[in-house]
């Protein structure tokens, strides 16, 4: 028989949950339902939706693609000054993501310290584009990605890691068949982390890269704007985007995370 | 110590029954006022507390709609002064106020250019090139619907590259350089500095906007409320609302 939950526990985690839903419960009473196919199937939410769809996903990819090396070299390397080097990574977190996207825009925008040589030599302006809507979303996302796959790589057992060094394995065969597969589960929660917060993003976005239909903006922009006119239809966009975000992410772990591993 | 609690005293009395003639008004006065009143706005609220010794202005600067659907889910302001009648109609519409909102100050809008106008716009047809940087505002808010009416008096379809969510946001743009031109209102521009320059246009005239600002029935602290509507309204507050870039209504 199983022993009775704890109230000290349950009655925390009740409030927790009932805080986190409401909201959403407020938003799915409130809605208009009947202007939500209407909506679903307009096309400027459908361009909206994909290129949210689009955007959030390239940012996961290049946030997994350079966020695991670097939680790697955050976890495993002697690199000096590694704490401060930690704590510089989560700034993304700290900063209002409109700040974010000014910094973005110092650097990458047309009179940017980088950007400026970006168009002088290769024509290449970000503002204003659709790369410029991946790269915010980003640089907002990957600090999620990084903590969780530098967590989980410091809560892993490095005698593997060892065990495969002294049978000969390089650093590199060790990380690829190793290390990655025992923190597959991290990797994978902060991915599923990552694309999340790439979807939602909004104040780096409109910031760095503006607001053009079909171009750059993405369903939160449309859910803002529409905020200015017509509430309701704000609360019909944001649940398409509930919805569809949902549906993505109870849809990926049936398929990769089953059952407690 | 002495002075805390006198002013402390006057607050109280303030709450409880009308304000006492001789000392003028007293406690707190919440403002909600747009975004684009900001700078000129807290000027006339320090001038306005130091002629109301014991009187304290709060503001809440925002975009005048979401203003409008904090006051109807019932914000606890004073005064709401808006950037264009609409907002102020959705307000008057719910009955948050019924008072006759009073049009105070009128804004136009300017061709805002970085400086040194590295584009070398000259005028509104500049913003149909498609080569150039264009930021408007969105069509939702204001300055964009204002935009929208000078584009189509002059017959120009301009070639935007993006659509901003509130005219600081296009400000920024400007100041940073990553536009070439921009439609802002002649505020905005003064209140940018030197890093922006503005540029008059004649089509401007076609999107007027007025500025009108209204008592709240439900005002916390009525008396205070009209006295610094009074205030706004006065020859002092014509004067810094000109020095700002506002026209006279």
């Amino acid at each position: 028989m199983r022993s009775r939950l704890p109230v000290v526990l349950v009655l925390p985690a009740v409030v927790g949950l009932a805080f986190l839903l409401v909201p959403l419960a407020g938003l799915l009473i409130k809605a208009p339902w009947a202007t939500l196919p209407a909506q679903l199937f307009s096309t400027e939410v459908g361009q909206a939706l994909r290129l949210s769809l689009i955007c959030a996903s390239l940012a996961t990819v290049v946030c997994v693609v350079l966020g695991v090396p670097l939680a790697w070299l955050l976890a495993r390397s002697d690199l000096p000054g590694r704490g401060v080097l930690r704590a510089l990574v989560t700034v993304p977190l700290v900063l209002p993501p409109v700040v974010g996207g000014v910094a973005l825009l110092l650097v990458l925008g047309r009179r940017g310290v980088l950007g400026q040589h970006l168009d002088q030599w290769f024509g290449i302006s970000l503002p204003f584009t659709t790369a410029g809507v991946v790269l915010a979303e980003a640089f907002v996302a990957m600090p999620f990605l990084v903590i969780s796959v530098e967590g989980a790589l410091r809560a892993a057992d490095p005698r593997f890691e060892e065990a495969a060094a002294t049978l000969g394995a390089s650093r590199w065969l060790t990380f690829r068949r190793v290390t990655l597969p025992s923190v597959m589960p991290g990797v994978v929660a902060g991915t599923v982390l990552c694309w999340a917060r790439a979807l939602g993003e909004f104040g780096a976005t409109i910031t760095f890269a503006g607001n053009f239909p079909g171009r750059t903006t993405t369903m939160p922009l449309a859910v803002y704007l529409a905020l200015e006119t017509d509430p309701d239809a704000a609360i019909v966009l944001s649940i398409v985007l509930l919805l569809v975000s949902v549906a993505v992410l109870a849809g990926l772990r049936d398929k990769w995370i089953s059952g407690p591993s | 110590m002495k002075r805390v609690l006198a002013v402390a005293a006057l607050v109280l009395a303030g709450c409880g029954s009308p304000a006492p003639a001789q000392t003028g008004v007293s406690g707190n006065v919440t403002v909600f006022a747009a975004a684009s009143l900001t700078e000129s706005f807290q000027k006339l609220g320090k001038e306005f507390e130091a002629a109301n010794p014991g009187a304290k202005v709060t503001f809440n600067f925002a975009g005048s709609s979401a203003l409008a659907q904090q006051i109807n889910q019932g914000a606890p302001a004073d005064v709401f002064a808006s950037a264009a009648p609409a907002n102020m109609k959705q307000v008057t519409e719910t009955k948050a106020v019924t008072a006759t909102p009073t049009t105070f100050a009128k804004n136009t809008l300017q061709i805002a250019v970085p400086k040194g106008n590295p584009g070398k716009v000259t005028g509104l047809a500049d913003f149909a090139e498609a080569d150039l940087k264009i930021a408007l505002c969105a069509e939702q808010v204001p300055c964009g619907a204002a935009s929208r009416k000078v584009f189509e008096a002059a017959g120009i379809t301009a070639a935007p590259d993006t659509l901003e969510q509130d005219v600081k946001a296009v400000l920024t743009k400007v100041s940073l350089g990553e536009v070439d031109a921009a439609l802002v209102y002649r505020t905005d521009v003064k209140a940018a500095g030197e890093k922006v320059e503005g540029k008059d246009f004649a089509e401007a005239e076609k999107a007027v906007n007025d500025y009108p600002i209204a008592p709240l029935d439900k005002a916390p602290n009525a008396a205070a409320a009209k006295a610094f509507i009074d205030y706004v309204l006065s020859d002092q507050g014509k004067k810094v609302l000109s020095e700002a870039g506002f026209a006279a209504p």
